[in-house]
C-alpha cells in the first residue's frame, strides 16, 4: 500500500461540503446503515430496552427519521433485545468470540456464537485473532474465521480487524483479504474498545480491498466502520469515502455499516438544524 | 565615553550602562536622526572613514537603521481561549469618527457563533464548578491584567474619536477615554468582590411551616450572549459581561458592530489572566448576521441584547422566545455606563435561575 497516497486520497475525500438536500439525505442514510451500539460492562436489559426504542424511533417528534439498521449488544442480552424487536426492520447483532480480545479458547468463542445465534441473533461480530495474524500464523486466524462462520450458519458473519493493532495498511489489507476469504460476510474497522479506531484512511484502504475483491471474484463483501465516529460530519465523509470507492451499490444497510453509540444524537441535531434553520441543543435528544 | 555624553545630551533617558548595551547592538533611530552632531560621534567609534554621511542608509558599514515598518495587529475572534480567523475568511473596515481606517476586523459568520456557543457551553460546567471565591480571583485578575494595559485600551479608545461623546457626558473624548478605561478596571474590581457574596444576598433560607428547612439557591443559568453597546464598547461590554459570569456562566459576546477593536484588546487581556478557555468568547462582525444565529441557538440560556439595534430587537426576542431564552436589557440608569447605578448585583441575579431545596430537619 501506498500510505502517502492512501492518506492525501482520504483527506481530499473529506474535503467536500455537503449541503441542504444532500445534506439531509446523508444524514438519514446514515441513521438508516446505522448499528447503535452499548457494550458495556453496566449494560442492563433496561439500558438495552430504550436502545432497541431509540432504534426504532431516533427522533420520536419526527418520523421523517428512519430506523436504524441494528442494535448491536453482548451476548447475553441479546434476548433482551429480540424481545423488543421482534416484528420490525431492525436486525439484532451481538459481539461474539471473546470479544474485545478474541484470545479466549475457540471452543468457548465457538459456543458463544453458537448460544447467541440460538437466542435469536441475526447478526454476529467476532474479532480477528490479532495475536495469531500478528506472529504469522495466518492459517490459523484463516480457520477460526472459517469454523466461526460455520457455527453462525444464517447470521451475517462481521469480523472485526482492530485495525488499530494492525500496525501498517499493507497489514489491514492483508487481514481484510484473508477475513473475507475465510468467509466473513463483513469486515469491520474496530471494536471500540481501543483508542486507536476507524479512521477516514483505513477506512478507504479497507473500501480498496473490498473493491478489489468485488473486481476479482464477483463477490461483494459489507463494510463495518466502527469506533470513534462521534460527528454528522464524520459520518457523511465516510459516506463520501465508501461511495468513491465503492459505489451506490454499497451504500445500503445490508453492505454498509456506521457502528456508533453517540453518533446518533449529533446526527439527530443537524437534521433538526437542517429543518429549523436553529442550532439545536444536546439535551433535546433523548439519551441512548 | 565621549558617544555616551553626547546621546544623552541628545535626550536618550536610561542609565549609561543600559544606554551602551543597545547602541551597541542596535542603535536607536531617534539618537541617530535627532541631530548631525550625533553623526561625528558615532563616528568616533566607528573606524570606517566609509560612512561619513548619516543620510546614506545603503553603506554596508553604517550603523543607520533602516527605516522600520511598524508591525500592526491584526485583530481576531476570541474563541474557546485562542484567537481564530473566521471560519468564512471575511474581514470589514473598522474608521474612526473622523474617516481614518483604524483596522480590519473580522466579520465572524454563523458558524463561528456556533462553535463559540460549543466552547462556551464545554467551560460552563467547571468554570461553575470553582469555587466563588476562585471566580472572584480570576476576575480581579482581569482587572491587573487591563490595569497594565491601561495606555493601549485608552490609546484605542482615543482613536475612535468624538462619535462616541456622548452628549450625556461633560467631558471631553480624551478625558473620557481614560475614565471609560479606569471604570472599566474598577467595574471588575467590583464584580471580582461580589463573587462569593451574591449566594447569601440573593440566596434565602426560607421561613416554612412542617419539619424542614428550605433553602433558596441561585444557579448559573448556563451561556449568557452579550450584545456590547456602541456607545461605550468596552465599558458597556464589560458592564454587562462580568456580572453574567460572577455566577458561574460562560459567554458569548458581540463587539460593538462600529467599534470592536477595544473589546478584541480586552481578549488579550483576558486571555493572560487564568481565564479558563471557552469562559468568555468574544466574536466581532455584522450584528444582523450574528445576533440571529445566537439568539435561535437552543443551548443559550439568557441573552443580554443592550447593544442590540432597534430594529433586530423583535427579531431576537421572537427567536430566544421559541428556544426559552431569557432575554435582559440594561435600563437607562444602568446605561449610565460611567455611573455606579451601572453596577449591580441585581444585574448577577438576571444570569441566574433560582433552586429551592428542601430539606428535613429532624424531629
Amino acid at each position: 500500500m501506498d500510505a502517502t497516497g492512501l492518506e492525501e486520497r482520504a483527506a481530499s475525500l473529506t474535503t467536500r461540503s455537503i449541503k441542504t438536500s444532500s445534506k439531509r439525505a446523508a444524514l438519514e442514510l446514515a441513521v438508516s446503515c446505522m448499528d447503535l451500539t452499548t457494550l458495556e460492562g453496566a449494560d442492563t436489559a433496561g439500558k438495552v430496552h430504550s436502545l432497541c426504542a431509540k432504534a426504532l424511533r431516533p427522533d420520536p417528534t419526527n418520523p421523517e427519521i428512519p430506523p436504524v439498521a441494528a442494535v448491536c449488544v453482548y451476548p447475553t442480552l441479546v434476548p433482551t433485545a429480540v424481545e423488543a424487536l421482534e416484528g420490525t426492520p431492525v436486525k439484532v447483532a451481538s459481539v461474539a468470540g471473546s470479544f474485545p480480545a478474541g484470545l479466549g479458547p475457540l471452543e468457548a468463542r465457538l459456543e458463544e456464537i453458537r448460544w447467541a445465534t440460538a437466542a435469536g441473533a441475526d447478526e454476529i461480530d467476532i474479532v480477528l485473532n490479532r495475536s495469531a495474524f500478528l506472529s504469522g500464523h495466518y492459517s490459523l486466524a484463516f480457520d477460526e474465521i472459517a469454523a466461526s462462520k460455520e457455527v453462525a450458519g444464517e447470521a451475517h458473519l462481521k469480523v472485526i480487524l482492530e485495525v488499530g493493532e494492525l500496525g501498517s495498511y499493507d497489514q489491514i489489507r492483508k487481514a481484510s483479504m484473508l477475513a473475507t476469504a475465510a468467509g466473513g460476510d463483513f469486515i469491520k474497522t474496530s471494536t471500540g474498545k481501543i483508542a486507536s479506531a476507524a479512521s477516514f484512511p483505513t477506512a478507504l484502504c479497507m473500501s480498496e480491498a473490498i473493491r478489489d475483491i468485488a473486481e476479482r471474484t464477483g463477490r461483494q463483501v459489507g463494510l463495518k466502520l466502527a469506533g470513534g465516529i462521534r460527528t454528522a460530519k464524520q459520518a457523511w465523509h465516510y459516506l463520501v469515502i465508501v461511495a468513491e470507492t465503492l459505489g451506490a451499490d454499497w451504500l445500503t444497510p445490508r453492505w454498509f455499516r456506521l457502528g456508533a453509540s453517540s453518533l446518533l444524537n449529533d446526527v439527530l441535531m443537524q437534521h433538526a438544524k437542517l429543518s429549523t434553520g436553529r442550532y439545536q441543543r444536546p439535551e433535546n435528544f433523548t439519551v441512548v | 565615553m565621549a558617544f555616551f555624553r553626547r546621546r544623552k545630551r541628545a535626550g536618550a533617558t536610561g542609565s549609561d550602562t543600559s544606554a551602551a548595551d543597545t547602541t551597541a547592538a542596535n542603535p536607536p533611530d531617534a539618537i541617530l536622526a535627532s541631530s548631525p552632531s550625533n553623526t561625528s560621534s558615532i563616528h568616533s567609534v566607528d573606524p570606517s572613514p566609509a560612512s561619513t554621511s548619516n543620510t546614506d542608509s545603503t553603506t554596508a558599514l553604517a550603523p543607520v537603521a533602516p527605516p522600520r515598518t511598524a508591525i500592526l495587529k491584526t485583530y481576531k475572534l476570541y474563541l474557546g481561549g485562542k484567537f481564530p480567523r473566521s471560519e468564512s475568511g471575511r474581514t470589514y473596515p473598522v474608521h474612526s469618527a473622523q474617516g481614518e481606517l483604524l483596522a480590519h476586523a473580522v466579520r465572524a459568520s454563523r458558524k463561528d457563533v456556533r462553535e463559540a456557543v460549543k466552547a462556551a457551553r464545554s467551560a460552563q460546567q467547571s468554570w461553575a464548578g470553582r469555587t466563588a471565591y476562585n471566580r472572584g480571583q480570576i476576575l480581579y485578575r482581569i482587572a491587573e491584567m487591563m490595569e497594565s494595559r491601561r495606555e493601549e485600551f485608552v490609546r484605542e479608545l482615543r482613536a475612535l474619536g468624538d462619535v462616541r461623546a456622548n452628549q450625556a457626558y461633560s467631558v471631553d473624548v480624551a478625558e473620557l477615554a481614560v475614565r471609560e478605561v479606569e471604570t472599566t478596571i474598577d467595574r471588575w474590581i467590583w464584580y471580582a468582590g461580589w463573587c462569593d457574596k451574591f449566594n447569601s444576598v440573593t440566596g434565602s433560607s426560607n421561613p416554612v411551616a412542617g419539619s424542614y428547612f428550605g433553602f433558596t439557591i441561585p444557579e448559573p443559568t448556563g451561556v449568557v450572549g452579550v450584545v456590547a453597546p456602541d456607545e461605550a464598547p468596552l465599558l458597556g461590554l464589560v458592564s454587562r459581561l462580568a456580572p453574567a459570569l460572577v455566577s458561574g456562566n460562560t459567554v458569548v459576546a458581540i463587539a460593538s458592530h462600529a467599534h470592536p477593536l477595544p473589546a478584541i484588546i480586552m481578549a488579550e487581556a483576558l486571555a493572560t489572566s487564568d481565564v479558563p478557555a471557552g469562559v468568555v468568547n468574544i466574536l466581532s462582525g455584522l450584528h444582523d448576521e450574528l445576533i440571529p444565529p445566537l439568539a435561535g441557538h437552543g443551548d443559550v440560556g439568557a441573552l443580554d441584547l443592550t447593544g442590540c439595534e432597534p430594529d433586530l430587537r423583535a427579531q431576537a426576542q421572537t427567536l430566544a422566545a421559541e428556544t426559552v431564552t431569557r432575554v435582559v436589557y440594561a435600563s437607562a440608569q444602568e446605561q449610565n455606563w460611567l455611573a455606579n447605578t451601572a453596577q449591580s448585583p441585581y444585574i448577577i441575579e438576571s444570569f441566574c435561575e433560582y433552586k429551592t431545596v428542601w430539606h428535613p430537619k429532624g424531629a
